[in-house]
């Protein structure tokens, strides 16, 4: 069981906000205002539309964009306030990333062996070459590749496999902290399910916290402890993952619920989508994250909180 | 053609692409029909060859593939007979395709009027005024706002889910007789999907079209087939109904698929997935490719390719397992309760026909 103790916060997010554009007509607004924490050894599911902000989200986490406003603590440090080289150099150890686009995210001029190894080469993990190439086989078998790929380029692999050498390069440097966005949409099935069961085991063995940002939901309900619902830059709801599937609070995420395809050909004849009007998160009334019932927030406003909190008594709006 | 309800009969594909490394043996021998109106659900694994095979049908393989053997029938001719130039007149007025990436498959620098009314004038001569007619009532019909200002929009004015809903209008302006959809909505958000897959059944009901639908969602499959073709390592390894896919599956591999897909209701430490990767199709394994894989593989598996066993009309499995000499195994736990499932629908289904029958009976006394 995680500890929802405040010590176990590994990270906390407080009123960020990522504008994009400041000052000008095309100003976007992508992250806004939001505020969680993320606790040692869970799982947080991110998931929402594209353009929701959650990849924003991941990659201010990780430092990638200075913050507009609001913070970010990292294992109790403010990552915009890392000063020396050892700190930043610890940070980027102890946060690791599995990016989107399998495609783009591999130097395509590297072998597979000097791509993984680079934290290793980096961080100074390896005694010899020996144990260096031992450690990237090593890795590339817990990814699911073969040990003789090491010396082949990321042209030579499919979306897939590209897609797991990113993740055996993250595992690399033994992170704390692994920052996933979209690490599997682009995998097969039978894959998926390869590369979850391995993230899930990593985590138990080396006690490690993962920010999941996906779109999957059935997948991101498997993998997560937690989940936050997020559409146009902010957070709509927080919940455990049974929770939030069991009794979505949300108008937006049980629309949202609602749309996922689940395979079984008798209940996606009887499929009923809730339709969802995104013109009540814009009538200029004051909101914020409310909880609702016990673990359970939702963005309301004042006068919203009485629906809310009887609609958690309900039976579930989605059906069996 | 054996069944006049088929529009396409494909036979014995076989397709190899030569690289540098050697001939890849894309696709090894796969053979279905595609029925008029019908939805086909082609699920498997990238490199299995689904996207090849429908490539195939199109005419777009890469330089590099030979087609070994096979034939494709459409109207009563080969397909993979045809000359490049016969094959540009029956893109996109008979078999048209929409792509997997919305953002990919249409040209920036053109206006989408133009783009949708581009097939009316190439295919049916059509002059250019009523071609955008046409294309104006398509981007209606597709579900696209205020289409008289935006038909002179560009690509990059859409979002994603509105791109692919001019595709789609791109690709059925001519009433195709079969549209290939090749995983049309993996780019799109769930919401966007659930939209677009609507559209695209309620497009079918209007115009009668056929589609191949290639995805690896089996969410999406149980949603949009009418019957279902699971391929591995260049073959259908097994294919029927979307209910007999879903609740009475035969092969191995199909019971690994639907297992390793997490539903809402999944929980536990391990999901159950497919150990192994796919064979390397340059030198594929002798006997069934799945072998490798399956923990019910039989001592025949690795010798011997298992012929097609029938489970019903319309459904039938390549494994051993279905072999009378096979040892009976045992699927697992989830499978189990999905065949029970399937023995309720069918014994619904009986009592529902023999209902009916009596009905009949007593009517006419």
């Amino acid at each position: 069981m995680i500890d929802y103790s405040e010590e176990n916060k590994i990270l906390q997010v407080e009123h960020l906000k990522q504008y994009f554009n400041i000052g000008k007509p095309n100003e976007v607004r992508a992250v806004d205002d939001i505020t969680f924490d993320v606790y040692r050894g869970e799982t947080f599911g991110l998931v929402g539309e594209s353009g929701s902000g959650k990849t924003t989200t991941g990659r201010a986490i990780i430092h990638l964009y200075e913050p507009t406003s609001g913070k970010i603590i990292f294992d109790g440090q403010d990552v915009s306030k890392l000063d020396s080289k050892k700190q930043k150099q610890t940070f980027r150890r102890d946060m690791q990333m599995i990016f989107q686009d399998p495609y783009a995210s591999l130097n395509p001029r590297m072998k597979v062996k000097d791509i993984v190894a680079e934290g290793i080469d980096i961080n100074h993990l390896a005694k010899d070459d020996a144990d260096r190439s031992k450690q990237v086989e090593d890795l590339l078998e817990t990814v699911g590749l073969n040990k003789d790929h090491s010396s082949r380029y990321p042209h030579e692999f499919s979306g897939g496999q590209r897609q797991r050498i990113g993740i055996a390069r993250a595992l690399a440097v033994q992170p704390q902290f692994i920052i996933a966005d979209e690490p599997i949409s682009a995998l097969d099935v039978s894959i998926q399910a390869q590369v979850v069961n391995l993230l899930k085991k990593l985590q138990r063995e080396r006690n490690l916290t993962y920010l999941f940002i996906a779109h999957d939901l059935s997948m991101v309900k498997y993998i997560s402890d937690r989940i936050g619902v997020m559409h146009y830059g902010r957070m709509l709801e927080i919940a455990s993952s049974d929770e939030i599937y069991a009794h979505p609070l949300h108008d937006y995420t049980a629309s949202l619920l609602s749309a996922v395809p689940v395979p079984d050909p008798e209940y996606e004849r009887a499929r009923v989508q809730i339709p969802y009007d995104a013109s009540q998160e814009f009538d200029d009334k004051e909101r914020s994250l409310v909880e609702i019932v016990p673990h359970h927030w939702v963005r309301a406003s004042e006068d919203e909180i009485p629906m809310y909190k009887k609609r958690a008594q309900e039976d579930s709006r989605l059906k069996k | 053609m054996e069944n006049e309800k088929d529009v396409l009969e494909v036979r014995n594909l076989k397709i190899n692409f030569n690289t540098y490394a050697g001939s890849v043996k894309a696709i090894r021998d796969v053979s279905f029909d595609l029925r008029k109106g019908e939805t086909l659900a082609i699920v498997g694994e990238s490199g299995s060859g689904k996207t090849v095979t429908t490539r195939s049908i199109m005419g777009l393989n890469s330089p590099n593939a030979v087609i070994d053997s096979g034939t494709i029938m459409f109207k009563g001719q080969d397909l993979l007979k045809k000359s490049r130039k016969q094959m540009d007149q029956i893109r996109g007025r008979d078999i048209a395709e929409i792509f997997q990436d919305p953002m990919t498959s249409l040209d920036p620098t053109m206006k989408i009027g133009k783009q949708i009314a581009e097939p009316l004038i190439i295919h049916k001569g059509m002059k250019r005024e009523k071609a955008y007619a046409q294309a104006l009532e398509m981007m209606k019909l597709v579900g696209i706002e205020n289409a008289e200002q935006r038909i002179n929009n560009y690509p990059h004015q859409f979002s994603g889910g509105m791109r692919q809903r001019i595709v789609i209008a791109i690709a059925l302006v001519n009433y195709p007789e079969i549209l290939i959809a090749d995983e049309p909505t993996t780019a799109l958000d769930v919401t966007i999907q659930a939209q677009i897959l609507d559209l695209m059944k309620e497009l079918q009901a209007k115009t009668n079209t056929s589609i191949i639908f290639i995805t690896h969602d089996l969410g999406v499959v149980a949603g949009m087939a009418d019957r279902v073709a699971v391929m591995y390592a260049g073959k259908i390894v097994e294919y029927g109904t979307v209910d007999e896919i879903f609740y009475n599956p035969k092969h191995p591999y199909t019971w690994g698929l639907l297992n390793s897909m997490p539903t809402m209701d999944t929980s536990g430490t391990e999901l159950p997935s497919i150990p192994g990767t796919p064979p390397d199709l340059l030198d594929p394994p002798v006997g069934d490719a799945f072998a490798a894989r399956n923990k019910y593989a039989l001592k025949i598996d690795t010798e011997k390719q298992p012929p097609f066993f029938k489970v019903s009309d319309t459904h039938y499995a390549a494994t051993w397992l279905l072999d009378p000499r096979a040892p009976k195994v045992t699927p697992p736990a989830p499978i189990i309760e999905r065949q029970k499932h399937y023995a309720e629908l069918v014994h619904q289904e009986i009592n529902k026909s023999k209902g009916n029958h009596v009905e009949e009976q007593e009517e006419q006394l």
